[in-house]
């Protein structure tokens, strides 16, 4: 018994991230191979996973490390030497 | 992205700052920099706040890392302080218009994909094109913020699943789910916008 292409499409994440039970798996495997359509949303969805995950789209700003030690920086040195006594 | 101090390197930091080596903290700190401003971006939608919320996230590790009693990894601790920062302040800037962290009603599991024939792969070298990064980042940004947090340490972070849950609080099995749901969402939204990366092949949009 085939199944259908929407069944197939509730297991995508799980096939990417190869948690599928064995059954589940086969019959998965078995439509991608014939499924001209479920195999072009897999291949979509693998590349935009990919992508997502390259450094160059989730960049630091420039300089964001400098100022986040120059903060830390105080800091650190406020808790080394309490501040000065005002009047 | 991968720390490259190993846990055992970390505990003896750690250990080190709170004996008085507060300066340790600086070093203990850089392999994690990134992770947490991606996450606060993600929740405040702008790099000033982000940046903001970034180096509180990190002072806030700072001035309670005796309470860190190394039962979690480091790296996951931070996240969950970096999330209670970003959302705090969510609540804060948006009182009235609050974004909601409650479940949306459940019918993103039956978001039908977008069909996209003979489209393998988009090459690494597009992410040179600046639009093609933020189309990305932009539709990152628009998921449901319970959806946004799932991807953004499995998939951008490659947390495990289980540092994944123990960061936000929730079990495995929400995360598979919410991680399933925001992938499909994602694939619905991107990909027939990115059919302008590769226009000459032909495009599919699903009904
Ligand atoms: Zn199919």
């Amino acid at each position: 018994m085939a199944i259908e292409c929407k069944h197939v499409w509730a297991h995508i994440s799980g096939y990417l991230d190869g948690n599928l039970a064995p059954d589940v798996l086969e019959e998965v495997q078995k439509h991608l191979e014939h499924c001209e359509i479920c195999s072009a949303i897999l291949d979509s969805t693998r590349n935009i996973l990919v992508l997502t995950a390259d450094d160059r789209v989730f960049e630091l700003p420039l300089g964001f490390s400098e100022r986040l030690h120059a903060r830390l920086e105080e800091e650190i040195e406020g808790m080394e030497a309490p501040p000065p006594a005002v009047d | 992205m991968a720390a490259t101090t190993s846990p055992r390197d970390e505990a003896q930091m750690i250990a080190s700052i709170i004996a008085g080596d507060s300066r340790l903290f600086h070093e203990l700190i850089r392999p994690y920099e990134r992770k947490v401003y991606v996450m606060a971006l993600s929740f405040l939608r702008n790099e000033a706040d982000a940046e903001d919320a970034a180096q509180e996230s990190f002072l806030k590790a700072f001035r309670n890392l005796a309470s860190f009693r190394g039962e979690a990894k480091f790296g996951t601790w931070l996240v969950s302080i970096t999330l209670n920062e970003a959302r705090s302040r969510i609540r804060r800037r948006d009182t009235i218009k609050m974004e909601s962290l409650d479940e949306p009603p459940d019918d993103y599991g039956h978001t039908s994909p977008a069909l996209l024939r003979d489209w393998k792969e988009i090459p690494s070298e597009a992410l040179e094109r600046k639009e093609i990064s933020l189309l990305l980042r932009q539709a990152v940004t628009a998921l449901p913020p319970i959806y946004r947090e799932v991807f953004l340490l499995r998939d951008v972070e490659g947390l495990s699943v289980n540092e994944a849950a123990e960061a936000i609080g929730i079990s495995i099995a929400s995360v598979k789910v919410r991680l399933h749901r925001a992938r499909m969402m994602l694939q619905k939204n991107l990909a027939p916008q990115l059919k302008g990366v590769a226009p000459k092949r032909r495009w599919f949009p699903w009904p």
